[in-house]
């Protein structure tokens, strides 16, 4: 059906206003069901054995005695899982994750898995499995992982994207590069250069639902699973890929999510629990352990990059360099590359270059965690931003809107933009009372921006009158973040319906042609946009059974206000037609009424955010304290602005995480030493401050109602904010995420030693 | 798995000592619950002791205060003992999170014998002493004497603490505990300083006690840290030299939560805090 997504700069009734959650009162009773809330008759409990060794190969496995325990029903080995990938690499890589082929890769790396009549049963049957491993050496740092001379993961690991292709084995697994111009002459041109190197430690996405599923699949390759997923349709593709089954056989339904910011975009143990209960013949629930979900499901990447940018006195960036080694853990990711593509899309530059090298070591397969790779890179780039315009005495702000990019700049990764808002959130904070406000003792301010690209995809929407009038939305995209609330008032909006007559879900993958994952920032741009054209053909339907009532040309009725009006004096003298009374008399006009639309969801708006923090540091030990927080971003148009407020908040609170204290912490042994909430340090609520948002809007022009995806570019800015601030508060730059006590005492204090050697 | 909950401490001591596997003691279970889920420990006998009475027990003695094994954090915090040893007192609230203070107790986060244990530090500077049950006898021996390294004690089989004793106060008298996290609450001591001073008429120090957590494999009690301040009126001099004593104390590890260097450093710190805040609290100026 032909539609315009075309942005029109309509008027809005019901969009922009803050009506209530509808999955509230069952997430604050309790009655909302996750992933490990639902059980089947006769399941059993499936739990994974997994290898002790950050790097081994795996020379037996004896199942034997675990088998003949009483109450064991099912034990499962890579055996049991062929290699179905069909040449798919990536694919490859997936099934290797969920269970070690010949070698075990990294701490908690999966090996083989038991489902038993009961949680004590299927542990004592991981004590029973025999697995005979010989150790080999293994790397866990980014920087240890690419020297001569470092264990190597792969014996086939050839570095792309170099010519000539190495004959050598490596851990580089591939090499990206962009840019534009040329950064030699270009630093020529500058007057002063800042060049720096910096590292970011791995952190968790941190979701508090840990992955649950219930797996039940029979000998007939027919099956359903309920599971935590930010993806259902695309768990059900991998799943039924790894398992050999028509994707139309497995059911898929997801559960309510417990938080998932890119980590539950990959599937974990979902197919050991399928092959589970295929081998079983019995339904098997499998619920990982905080442990496990830290040991075994995918982290963001750990970081070691070199910045160089180069500038005129007079504020102007000639030259900018990078280069990125982005750890993706045992395998091939995009993670240097999407770090290279983010580095410098704020700015104008002519002359701009980096290269991304995607490294491979002995961790958990690296996995997205909101605005993937954007973060690490924004910390080394806007670092770097603000230490020049120190060094030619600029306002850091006025140094970056001297720089920023702006309609029709051709960005760094490579096309030209649009519309865009990095300008106007940096106006914004200039003008803004946060950044007057008076600083204390030990405290500092930073400020930093960030870019997100956001994302379309393939999604699929159905909208459904009811015969008494009221209206369900059935979108194939997990709500993350809200958006059953934005596809009911954008519903309501088209309709002329009241919000609370609108009710979304999420339906099973039995119900909707395929959706891609909730990432991306996409759900509310393109489920978003689905849910206005499904609701518009609804109208076109409902348009024709009041023309069939009333007896007249369909061209002769408008819709204005929730009911079907003639469209002048000539087409008649009718009453209007409310949509409860089309519906009511649906039966007899031409059956239900719906509207429905399939699409690849095309032209979402890149973002921008401007963050500004105020930190107080404690100089006898190192300890700071995020006192003040105000994130600016563009949101192009907000269709519920407390959750847009509240994406804002959130991906500043995990950046407040990431900056100060979250890190992965690996023994000399190869193994994970805080796979738990108390040792892997996220903030509680008492070390926030409020976080203050303000929205801005500035059309996406490929939206109708302007919309760009909110959901991932506050995390971007934080880690440099913080790290300019703590800088500025500690005077001295600070080039180590997270900035723990430990660090920054040790800055301090090497500092002091070489202002004493100098005296 | 054996569960009992016996309703005296004579009882428990007769299901621990003929116990021929392995054993563990239920008070708050705010440790041993997390280390049964995390299948870090298997126990053929629980025992329970909440449902002793003497356990439950607040009494103030002619000599000061007796504090049952099984009194909560949160029974503590509303106690008289508060005022008398707010130190301690203070320290023992800072355990886990408020549902955690309702189940958590002084005596159990003792016998855990984990450096990094909050009411420790706290209760080595206050002088306390723990009364322990055991199948043959009753004695009572000072706190730093029960833990002899990371979840190790030295109570023997059978054996029990029933109480911890505090002393009397003086009049001029005053403790503190300060424990370095990299957060603002729910979090594990990465270096900790407890402090208790008596003061004479004039303001100066008469009698002090340093202890400090998680520099070493147990609870220290540092005498050259308490001497350094002995005699003084915590002027910058004294107060360095105590921070001095506290740094040269310290044998920490490198680990996940904090760095040699960081400790050692950190250690003196805190203890120059920690006093300051003593020394207010016993009416010195």
């Amino acid at each position: 059906m032909a539609y315009d997504t075309n942005f029109t700069g309509q008027k809005f009734k019901v969009v922009g206003t803050r009506p209530l959650r509808p999955d509230g009162l069952d997430k604050v009773t309790g009655r909302a069901r996750y992933g490990a809330d639902v059980s089947a008759p006769g399941q059993l409990v499936g739990r994974v054995l997994r290898s002790p060794h950050a790097h081994a190969k795996i020379v037996k496995i004896d199942t034997s005695k675990a088998e003949k325990l009483p109450g064991v029903k099912a034990v499962i080995t890579s055996a049991d899982l062929p290699d179905l990938t069909n040449g798919d690499a990536g694919m490859y890589d997936i099934l290797v994750n969920c269970m070690a082929r010949g070698k075990a890769l990294y701490d908690g790396h999966a090996v083989a898995a038991v489902a038993a009549v009961d949680a004590a049963t299927a542990r004592k049957a991981l004590k029973l499995i025999n697995v005979e491993y010989k150790v080999l050496p293994h790397v866990t740092d980014v920087d240890e992982a690419v020297k001569p001379g470092a264990p190597v993961l792969h014996s086939k690991m050839f570095t792309d994207g170099v010519e000539p292709k190495p004959t050598k084995a490596s851990n580089v697994a591939k090499r990206t590069e962009f840019g534009h111009g040329d950064v030699e002459q270009g630093f020529k041109e500058a007057d002063v250069i800042v060049e720096r190197s910096f590292k970011t430690e791995q952190t968790h996405q941190g979701y508090i639902e840990p992955h649950a599923c219930l797996a039940n699949l029979g000998s007939d390759g027919q099956g359903e699973m309920w599971v935590c997923t930010q993806g259902h349709f695309v768990y059900r593709n991998t799943c039924a890929t790894l398992l050999g089954l028509d994707a139309a056989k497995l059911r898929v339904t997801a559960s309510e999510i417990g938080g998932g910011f890119g980590g539950k975009t990959h599937v974990w143990a979902e197919p050991l629990a399928l092959a589970l209960s295929r081998k079983a013949n019995r339904p098997v629930k499998l619920v990982m352990t905080r442990d496990e979900v830290f040991k075994a499901s995918g982290p963001t990447s750990s970081t070691s990059i070199d910045v160089k940018i180069g500038a005129t006195k007079d504020g102007r960036i000639t030259a900018a360099t990078a280069t990125l080694r982005y750890q993706g853990g045992p395998f091939l990711g995009m993670w240097a590359e999407l770090g290279a593509m983010t580095s410098y899309a704020c700015y104008d530059l002519k002359n701009v270059k980096t290269v991304g090298y995607e490294v491979v070591v002995n961790r958990p397969k690296v996995a997205a965690y909101r605005a993937p790779s954007a973060p690490m890179a924004a910390f080394a780039v806007e670092s770097v931003v603000d230490e020049l315009a120190h060094k030619i005495g600029m306002d850091a702000v006025a140094f970056r809107i001297k720089n920023a990019a702006k309609e029709g700049t051709k960005s760094s990764y490579g096309p030209t933009y649009g519309p865009i808002g990095i300008g106007p959130t940096l106006e914004a904070a200039k003008n803004h009372p946060h950044m007057k406000a008076p600083l204390k003792k030990n405290q500092g301010r930073g400020m930093a921006c960030g870019f997100w690209f956001n994302f379309g995809g393939q999604t699929s929407t159905s909208l459904n009158v009811t015969p008494d009038g009221s209206v369900n939305v059935s979108v194939g995209t997990i709500d993350v973040g809200g958006s059953r609330a934005s596809m009911a008032l954008i519903a309501a909006e088209e309709l002329g319906v009241p919000y609370e007559n609108v009710r979304c879900v999420v339906a099973d993958t039995s119900s909707l042609g395929h959706n891609d994952m909730s990432d991306g920032s996409r759900v509310t741009f393109s489920s978003g946009m689905n849910t206005v054209i499904a609701a518009r053909n609804a109208k076109k339907v409902l348009i024709q059974r009041a023309a069939k009532m009333w007896d007249i040309p369909e061209d002769a009725v408008t819709w204005e206000d929730g009911h079907a009006k003639p469209a002048g004096a000539n087409a008649g003298n009718f009453p209007p037609l409310s949509l409860k009374e089309i519906a009511a008399a649906a039966a007899n006009t031409g059956g239900p009424i719906a509207g429905h639309n399939e699409f690849v969801a095309d032209g979402a708006g890149v973002s921008f955010a401007t963050h500004i923090c105020d930190v107080e540091l404690d100089p006898e030990t190192g300890a700071t304290k995020i006192i003040r927080y105000t994130v600016i971003q563009d949101a192009g148009k907000a269709i519920h602005p407390s959750y847009v407020e509240g994406q804002y908040q959130g991906g500043a609170a995990q950046g407040i995480g990431w900056a100060l204290n979250e890190e992965y912490v690996y023994g000399k042994d190869g193994r994970l030493q805080n796979a738990g909430y108390l040792d892997y340090r996220i903030p509680v609520c008492s070390d926030l401050p409020m976080i203050d948002t303000v929205i801005l809007e500035i059309p996406n022009p490929n939206h109708p109602y302007g919309v760009r995806g909110v959901g991932e570019t506050s995390i971007v800015p934080p880690l440099a904010a913080i790290a300019n601030a703590v800088s500025n508060a500690a005077g001295v730059r600070m080039t180590h995420i997270p900035m723990s006590p430990p660090r920054i005492l040790k800055a301090l204090d090497d500092q002091a030693k070489a202002k004493a050697k100098a005296a | 798995m054996r569960y009992e909950a016996p309703s005296s401490t004579k009882a428990a001591v007769t299901l621990l000592t003929k116990e021929k596997g392995k054993s563990a003691i239920l008070a708050g279970g705010t440790d041993l619950l997390v280390r049964l889920k995390g299948g870090f420990v298997e126990p053929d006998l629980i025992v329970d002791i909440k449902r002793i009475p003497a356990m439950r027990e607040i009494k103030k003695t002619a000599s000061g205060f007796q504090v049952g094994a099984a009194v909560s954090g949160n029974e503590l915090g509303a106690s008289v003992v508060k005022k008398a040893w707010p130190g301690v007192v203070e320290a023992a609230n800072l355990i886990g999170s408020k549902q955690v203070q309702g189940r958590c107790t002084m005596v159990g986060n003792l016998c855990n014998a984990s450096p990094a244990a909050d009411s420790v530090p706290a209760l080595v500077a206050a002088g306390a002493h723990a009364v322990i049950v055991g199948p043959k006898k009753k004695r009572t021996v000072p706190v730093e004497k029960i833990a002899t390294g990371p979840g190790r004690t030295s109570l023997a089989k059978g054996e029990i603490v029933e109480s911890l004793l505090l002393p009397k106060r003086p009049a001029r008298a005053g403790d503190a505990y300060l424990r370095f996290i990299p957060r603002s609450e729910m979090d594990i001591a990465v270096v900790s300083a407890g402090v208790s001073l008596v003061l004479d008429a004039k303001g100066v120090v008469k009698e002090a006690r340093v202890a400090l957590g998680a520099v070493a494999p147990t609870v220290l009690l540092v005498a050259p840290a308490a001497k350094a301040i002995i005699g003084s009126k915590l002027d910058d001099a004294a107060l360095d030299k105590l921070a001095a004593a506290c740094s040269a104390a310290c044998s920490p590890i490198d680990d996940k939560r904090g760095t040699i260097e960081f400790r050692t450093k950190v250690a003196g710190v805190l203890a120059k805090r920690a006093a300051k805040i003593a020394y207010q609290r016993a009416g010195g100026k």
